[in-house]
């Protein structure tokens, strides 16, 4: 069976030549033609498409909700019926409005935490890697620092200490979560500043704001898109588990993970399957559809995978 | 080798002594000890006699030295609840949480390097994409989503396995009663860690396969069983040690949420109850320790990374 593996990845180097040929790809601009690899992932396609809706229906909560998700509407904790399409919870509020509220903040908790981790950690990286020395010393030593507490239990500390609620939990989520990222554009820009590209900016006398920001960043920006959705899909998970263990978004506030809270108590987990079992699944769908995006992503964006 | 283990060493160091900082300045950021003291039958002299008997009134680089000299010498402080030393609270429930976190460890290394072998060696083909499939599927599930469904499934449902603790109350307890509880949360450890796990091992084997040495050997005639065992699984050992190392710190966050969803009497299920009573001593004693332990596993995997790879040079 190795054998087999190891002709094909002879043959794929061999025979590339000829399929390039076959393919008219010279006359396709960088996007067209990541656009046409990533189509060739079909799960991602999918999943493109199935983000889209969850986040449209999200966007468009308080249009297509039947319910307030914050008022009683109905009698407590009913099957899912006409009325209501996913039942009520124990103290009669719509659970599908409140799904739909849930997963607006839910994917607002993801994407903030997402960006604020990205900038710290693109900021940090660009400086330890360009600058090097002193510089490069003390803020990768403070990345391992930083990298050795377990990250839940760090999260958990600072929520314990800032008090939970939605903006801290953002803050929280996105002030741990850089690491990573840094570690990733500080490797990058070291490759780039020996690049001749970058010395020809230094020779000719570009300033410095331009050399990183124009020269450097762009090139960097494909590594740091596949990395952004795993911390991405990241994100929403430890918010979900935060909020699960009471620790994150508070109640009345409807998030994906204090949704599912209520299943801590027995009753619920056995007899009303309906409160917990959506918003679990909706996580595992939306979490899954970005780590596919992101898969996909990486082949369409990876400078070195031929066609 | 020797001159890259000592750099690796006395790199960890300061390392190590930034953990203490961050891990004292966490503490001191969460509220002084004399809070609970302050009450309408405290006088202010009670508290002010307190704070010198605490030290708290000398600079806080002078207290920080002192806390790190008592760390030395294996005092971390007390709970603020129970009075009991932190260090003792730990060590009485550190064996629950390495014995969950070994066999967890164990098990996903057995479903996810065969599995991730498997895939790169047969890329492409349905079953190659069956098990990335999966393992997106195990790294996408939230744990304490799959330990409900688990819990609904076995306990609820079909009533074959304990939903909580380590041991059944009131009877003699058994390796095979242990075995029993330890289940489901094994399999939620387990399932989430193996997800990354197989990705990593198979995107890492996929390249061992197209090393030229691994054609060279393979011109050389020397057989099929040699070329596999000797010259592609024995690097493929390199990607085996990193993923060990990178789990430690999942480890230990997952044991957070996993042992309060199962009533694991561990550090875990402490540690939780120690961040709702809002016991800091016990909360940041236990960062410490896992700081510690995922800085020490992490330079325990660089260490084994240079003995089993020769070409891997410190920059």
């Amino acid at each position: 069976m190795i054998w087999k593996a190891m002709d094909r990845q002879l043959n794929k180097s061999n025979s590339r030549p000829e399929e390039t040929v076959k393919q008219d790809i010279g006359s396709e601009n960088y996007y067209q033609t990541i656009l046409r690899r990533f189509k060739r992932h079909h799960l991602a396609t999918a999943s493109l498409v199935v983000i889209a809706i969850i986040v449209g229906a999200a966007l468009l909560a308080p249009v297509i909700a039947p319910y307030d998700p914050n008022e009683i509407a109905g009698p407590f904790a009913e099957a899912p019926s006409k009325e209501f399409w996913l039942g009520t919870d124990q103290i009669g509020r719509d659970v599908l409005s409140r799904l739909l509220y849930a997963t607006r903040i839910s994917l607002l908790v993801g994407v903030m935490a997402t960006v604020i981790s990205t900038a710290v950690g693109v900021v940090l990286g660009l400086v330890a890697g360009y600058f090097g020395g002193v510089a490069d010393m003390v803020i990768m030593r403070f990345t391992d620092m930083v990298m050795s507490f377990p990250y839940i239990l760090l999260v958990l500390v600072a929520a314990a200490i800032f008090k939970p609620g939605l903006w801290n939990i953002i803050l929280i989520l996105g002030f741990v979560d850089w690491p990573g990222i840094a570690r990733l554009v500080r490797g990058n820009v070291l490759n780039l500043r020996e690049t001749n590209f970058v010395k020809g900016n230094v020779v000719a006398g570009m300033p410095l704001r331009h050399i990183l920001f124009s020269e450097i960043l762009p090139n960097t920006v494909a590594p740091i898109l596949i990395y952004g959705t795993s911390v991405l899909a990241l994100s929403i998970l430890d918010e979900a588990a935060l909020s699960f263990l009471g620790q994150g978004v508070q109640p009345p506030t409807a998030s994906l993970g204090n949704m599912l809270n209520g299943a801590q108590s027995l009753t619920v987990l056995t007899t009303q399957p309906w409160l917990w079992i959506p918003p679990g699944l909706l996580i595992v769908v939306v979490v899954m559809a970005i780590n596919f995006i992101g898969d996909a992503l990486r082949d369409a964006l990876d400078p070195n995978g031929g066609r | 080798m020797g001159k890259y283990i000592l750099k690796r060493i006395l790199i960890a160091i300061p390392v190590l002594i930034g953990i203490t900082v961050i891990d004292y300045a966490i503490m001191c950021l969460a509220g002084s000890p004399l809070e609970m003291l302050q009450g309408p039958r405290v006088s202010e002299a009670a508290v002010e006699a307190k704070k010198i008997a605490l030290g708290l009134d000398q600079p806080i680089y002078v207290q920080y030295f002192v806390w790190l000299g008592q760390l030395l010498h294996g005092n971390m402080g007390y709970s603020i609840k129970s009075f009991q030393p932190v260090s003792d609270m730990i060590s009485s429930h550190i064996g629950p949480t390495l014995l969950l976190m070994g066999v967890s460890l164990i098990v996903s290394l057995i479903m996810a390097v065969p599995a991730g072998i498997y895939s790169a060696i047969h890329q492409y083909s349905k079953g190659d994409y069956a098990v990335v499939t999966a393992s997106f599927l195990g790294s996408s599930v939230p744990g304490f989503f799959l330990s409900l469904l688990l819990i609904y499934l076995f306990t609820v449902r079909l009533g074959w396995l304990p939903s909580s603790g380590m041991t059944t109350l009131g009877t003699q307890s058994g390796a095979a009663d242990v075995a029993k509880h330890m289940v489901m949360p094994v399999i939620v450890l387990a399932f989430s860690m193996a997800g990354s796990n197989i990705r990593y091992i198979r995107s890492a084997v996929l390249e061992i396969l197209q090393q030229d040495y691994l054609r060279t050997a393979r011109a050389k005639g020397i057989g099929r069983f040699m070329v596999i065992n000797k010259h592609a699984l024995r690097n493929a050992l390199v990607p085996i040690i990193t993923v060990i190392g990178m789990e430690i710190p999942v480890l230990f966050g997952g044991a957070v949420i996993i042992e309060q969803i199962f009533s694991w009497p561990g550090l875990g299920l402490m540690t939780m109850s120690a961040i709702s009573n809002r016991d800091y001593p016990v909360i940041m004693g236990v960062c410490l320790l896992s700081a510690i332990v995922v800085l020490a596993a992490n330079l325990v995997t660089d260490i084994l990374y240079a003995l089993v790879d020769p070409t891997i040079q410190l920059d």
